[in-house]
């Protein structure tokens, strides 16, 4: 390790790995440090990844971590009705995570990256408000790395940006405690995804049964653990016990905290920028962030790199990435996170009742933030949920 | 009081240390959880966030 790069990129998430593999390929000397010694592990992820986020990324699908091709999805109301979709080609992927992470590690040190695990950020370097630096721990030891731009790509926990004092905090309501079984079950259907919602299941949430192959499955859920009973843990637990995938083996236990919050509004700063979860830069609706990541962290690599070669890592320079970003993705999960507190509002018996009127297609769609104005339409017919229709508008 | 983490249920996910607004936890290596009892404020986000039950009051 030198003392001194042109960008450090702090967490080696699809974030991290994407935005220091971005930098490297722009020309920029580039550091990737992530704390846990083995990257991607333990995994906090349910694995999907939709067949068009990777053709967007650009990346190959690899038979080392697609491990299960995915062609639609059954969402179940809290009475039981339950809607299906199943398209006429695979949509989806159900990934091997811990593969995957790695992989695109592996991408930022071939494009010449220098990537280090086991390497924690204790804090950061700054001249008043620049930050021009990381303090760095490993092996017991404790040294300095200087920087141009610092990358936080630290994830949920957000600790980067918030050293160098941008307010990165999950709020209690914006984030879901999640909690995963990866089980070896009888699946009815092992090419399609299983959502079940109610506010007694997972409130403001709901339990994921992803296929990851003919008879293995994570079986997860997320909750909002301000306005729910008890832990994530017992809330599945429950569920378990009462569904068809009982009593089968556990071969992973896993939490984790899913940000489910509105993007930050401020992503750089005088040498710093903030990529994936610790930007806030998710699905609110469904939670996936795995290419949303990826996806800003190609922006940001690229403008690092911009950034060094003019010698201007300023704030004003940085925003270039909170620009592009906003115009191509902030905008779509602004809309999508609206669409999260109006759902937030619907009791079990206004789910039911759209789990009636609704088309599958329709919930696609606006899980993807697309056709709100018909879900607005559709709540503006009863009266106490005009109040729910309003966020979407 | 600060908190304590019950290490058999904790499963290094991260979250307490995203939702702690006093910058008091930090999931060692990625994995070991400890809490700063100097930076703590008992403000007890970090239990009703944690989705294993691991952090109680000390
Ligand atoms: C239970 C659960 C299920 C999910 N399911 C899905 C899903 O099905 N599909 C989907 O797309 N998304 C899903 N997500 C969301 C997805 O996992 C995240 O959005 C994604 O991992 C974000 O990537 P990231 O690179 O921003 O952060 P992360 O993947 O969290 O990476 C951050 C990295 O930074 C490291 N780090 C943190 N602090 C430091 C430090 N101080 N020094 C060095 N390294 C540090 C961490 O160890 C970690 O490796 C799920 C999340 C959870 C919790
Ligand atoms: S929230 Fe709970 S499970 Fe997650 S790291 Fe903290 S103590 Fe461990
Ligand atoms: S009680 Fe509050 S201040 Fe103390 S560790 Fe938990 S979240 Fe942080």
């Amino acid at each position: 390790m030198q003392e001194s790069y042109d960008v450090v990129v702090v967490g080696a998430g699809p974030g991290g790995s994407s935005t220091a593999r971005s930098a490297a390929e722009h020309g920029a000397e580039v550091l990737l440090l992530e704390k846990r010694s083995e990257i991607g592990a333990p995994k906090r992820c349910g694995e999907g990844l939709s067949v068009r986020a990777l053709a967007e990324l650009g990346i190959e699908a690899h038979p080392r971590w697609c491990v299960n091709g995915i062609w639609g999805a059954k969402i179940v109301a809290p009475g039981g009705k339950s809607l299906e979709v199943r398209y006429p080609e695979q949509v989806g992927w159900v990934i091997e995570r811990k593969m995957f992470d790695k992989h695109l590690a592996l991408l930022a040190a071939r494009a010449g990256a220098e990537v280090r695990a086991r390497c924690e950020v204790v804090g950061v370097l700054k001249q008043g408000s620049r930050v021009t630096g990381v303090v760095v721990e490993s092996g017991g030891e404790r040294f300095e790395v200087e920087a141009k731009v610092v990358v936080a790509a630290d994830g949920v926990e957000s600790k980067v940006a918030r050293w160098a004092g941008i307010n990165s905090l999950h709020r209690l309501e914006d984030v879901d405690s999640a909690y995963q079984y990866e089980m070896v079950v009888e699946l009815e259907d092992s090419d399609m995804l299983e959502l079940y919602f109610g506010n007694s299941i997972a409130p403001r949430g709901y339990v994921w049964v992803f296929p990851k192959g003919e008879d293995v499955a994570n079986v997860g859920i997320g909750i909002g653990g301000n306005v729910s009973q008890g832990t994530a843990k017992a809330y599945l637990d429950r569920w378990i016990a009462n569904s068809r995938y009982r009593g089968g083996s556990v071969i992973e236990v896993n939490a984790g905290a899913v940000p489910v919050g509105a993007p930050l509004e401020k992503l750089v700063g005088d040498g710093i920028m903030l990529v994936g979860d610790a930007a806030h830069q998710v699905n609110a609706i469904h939670g996936g962030g795995v290419f949303e990541a990826t996806f800003a962290g190609r922006i940001a690599g690229r403008v690092a790199a911009e950034a060094v070669r003019q010698g201007d890592a300023s704030e004003r320079f940085l925003s270039r990435y909170a620009e592009e970003w906003r115009s191509l993705r902030g905008e779509a999960l602004a809309r999508i996170y609206r669409l999260r507190r109006a759902v937030e509002k619907l009791s079990d018996d206004d789910l039911n009742y759209l789990a009636e009127v609704l088309e599958p297609e329709d919930v696609v769609a606006f899980a993807n933030g697309e056709r709100l104005g018909k879900l607005a339409k559709i709540l503006m017919r009863k009266p106490h949920l005009i109040l729910a229709a309003k966020e979407l508008m | 009081m600060p908190r304590r983490v019950d290490r058999n249920a904790c499963l290094s996910c991260g979250g307490c240390a995203g939702v702690c607004p006093s910058l008091a936890i930090r999931l060692e290596y990625g994995y070991r959880v400890v809490v700063d009892a100097g930076r703590c404020t008992d403000c007890g986000l970090c239990t009703v966030f944690c989705p294993a039950g691991a952090i109680q009051e000390a």
